[in-house]
């Protein structure tokens, strides 16, 4: 109310604190469902956490094996080519993914076009030395120069931002979350788990035990909604990097708008890819609603919400 | 003894964060060159392209030879330049040569529509946005340099080892400044 619109520095700033406080609330939720698979079921107490370890273990191996090899993957599920250097159709995308590398001081990444009609763009690699950018012919064949820019931007801060590096982390988080819950509900199922009975602990122990037996019920829907709450604040973070870059935040606010007026979804980018997107490539209406509710499972934030901050940053930086 | 240890502790935690601040800038301070030099391989790539222009679109523009020899003369002025003052001046007078040429590319059509000349004109306004977000970039290293170094107790370090603070880049001309957009987009 009044307050001024933060620029983009601001912008940046508050994002990264943002995913900061989900990351931390993350890791104690999974902290919290292992003590519990421990203390409960296990009876390690004031033992090694062995349940807690191997979940985040397990979790961790799957997560960060699929980064290694993750962008190769991605780019030949989407139908991604390389983008022909010499191909005159290519000069100028070419041209413009150069102007920001320059911008943001980071090596070239590798250019891909995937054929699909619908205007949008993704980036992919484990750091920013093995990184991919892939646009659809749609975004070529649409947007002017400098909304291309403003999209290249955008995707080069997610590689500048180490976003992928960031999602396989969550990606790890999530997969130990599954493995607890899957864990807990089965002993519990099976009435087994050395339930301590005998060992004090008293009221507090059994506060304990159901607040944990509530959060293991929960445990799928609380790790799908911190995942994407993370999702969305790098999207933000992004958006505000990308105007950084360009000096010009109009640019892709008239992409996105464009973007947005194509309904059609992006038929070639898989579902897992989602999140690495320009704008959601499902055209899943989840992420076009406002409110609380439909906020929370999109991993976008509402394109007509991220126009309104880049036109905020557009004012503030004149 | 006890006093012992936890001097050495003190020591060694002074000596370790010295030595990250003083590696921070010169790190930083490889950056902030690395950044002068894509400027100038960026405005070499200019200097490179220019003469393929001029040829290309000599045919043309058979009467505006003069702007077309303005434009040759302020590359070949801008290629011999000595020293940072003398570039940004000559860079900047080559900047304006080329925006009138551009200007008067406009009258013709025939021009417009040959694929080379566009190609070319989409390859020179690539590099005058390189050069632009080369610019920008020297200019953010540089300042974080420079904030880097003036910031306690990094100022500590910096005054220590004798860092320079590194200049920011601006736009000498003031004609440059007048005229800082050069439209060279081509209209469908």
């Amino acid at each position: 109310m009044g307050r001024q619109a933060p620029n983009i520095y601001e912008q940046q700033a508050a994002n990264k604190r943002n995913t900061v406080i989900v990351m931390v609330a993350f890791t104690l939720f999974v902290g919290f469902l292992g003590y519990g698979c421990d203390a409960f079921l296990f009876g390690t107490n004031g033992m090694l956490p062995i349940v807690t370890i191997l979940a985040l273990v397990v979790g961790g191996v799957s997560a960060f094996s699929g980064l290694q090899s993750g962008s190769k993957v991605v780019l030949a599920s989407a139908g991604a080519q390389p983008a022909a250097a010499d191909n005159p159709q290519y000069r100028q995308l070419h041209n413009v993914v150069d102007e920001m590398a320059i911008a943001s001081g980071q090596p070239r990444p590798n250019v891909y076009v995937i054929p699909d009609p619908d205007p949008n763009a993704f980036a992919t690699g484990k750091d920013p030395a093995h990184a991919s950018i892939a646009v659809t012919d749609g975004l070529i064949a649409k947007l002017t120069r400098d909304e291309l820019q403003g999209v290249i931007a955008h995707e080069m801060s997610h590689i500048r931002n180490y976003d992928i590096r960031m999602m396989t982390v969550v990606a790890a988080l999530a997969g130990a979350v599954m493995l607890l819950t899957e864990f807990g509900s089965r002993s519990m199922r099976f009435g087994g788990g050395r339930r301590s009975s005998g060992r004090g602990g008293g009221a507090g122990r059994i506060l304990l035990l159901g607040l944990w037996l509530f959060a293991l019920v929960l445990a799928p829907l609380v790790s799908q909604i911190l995942a994407m709450a993370v999702s969305r604040q790098r999207e933000y973070l992004a958006d505000a990097s990308g105007a950084e870059l360009t000096r010009h935040p109009l640019a892709l606010a008239a992409a996105l708008e464009k973007i947005d007026g194509a309904i059609e979804p992006t038929r070639a980018i898989k579902k897992g890819t989602a999140h690495l997107c320009i704008a959601d490539p499902l055209g899943r209406h989840i992420n076009e609603k406002e409110g609380a509710f439909s906020n929370l499972f999109a991993t976008h934030p509402p394109i007509a919400k991220r126009i309104i901050q880049l036109k905020a940053m557009a004012y503030q930086h004149m | 003894m006890e006093m012992v240890g936890v001097l050495l502790i003190v020591i060694v935690g002074a000596a370790i964060w010295t030595i990250a601040q003083y590696n921070r800038l010169i790190t930083l301070r490889n950056q902030v060159e690395n950044g002068w030099k894509q400027i100038d391989v960026q405005l070499k790539r200019r200097h490179d392209l220019i003469p393929n222009l001029v040829n290309t679109v000599k045919g043309y523009m058979e009467f505006e030879q003069e702007t077309l020899q303005k434009v040759i003369a302020a590359r070949n002025a801008a290629v011999g330049a000595s020293g940072v003052a003398d570039a940004a001046t000559k860079e900047g007078a080559l900047t304006g040569a080329l925006s009138r040429l551009f200007a008067l590319a406009e009258n013709y059509p025939t021009l417009k529509a040959n694929e080379n000349v566009r190609g070319l004109q989409e390859e020179l306004s690539s590099t005058e946005n390189k050069i632009g977000f080369a610019r920008q970039f020297y200019n953010d290293i540089a300042t974080k340099f420079n904030i880097t170094q003036q910031v306690f107790p990094g100022s500590l370090i910096a005054g220590m080892f004798k860092f320079k603070t590194a200049e920011l880049f601006q736009i000498a001309e003031t004609a440059e400044r007048q005229t800082p957009t050069v439209d060279l987009s081509l209209k469908k």
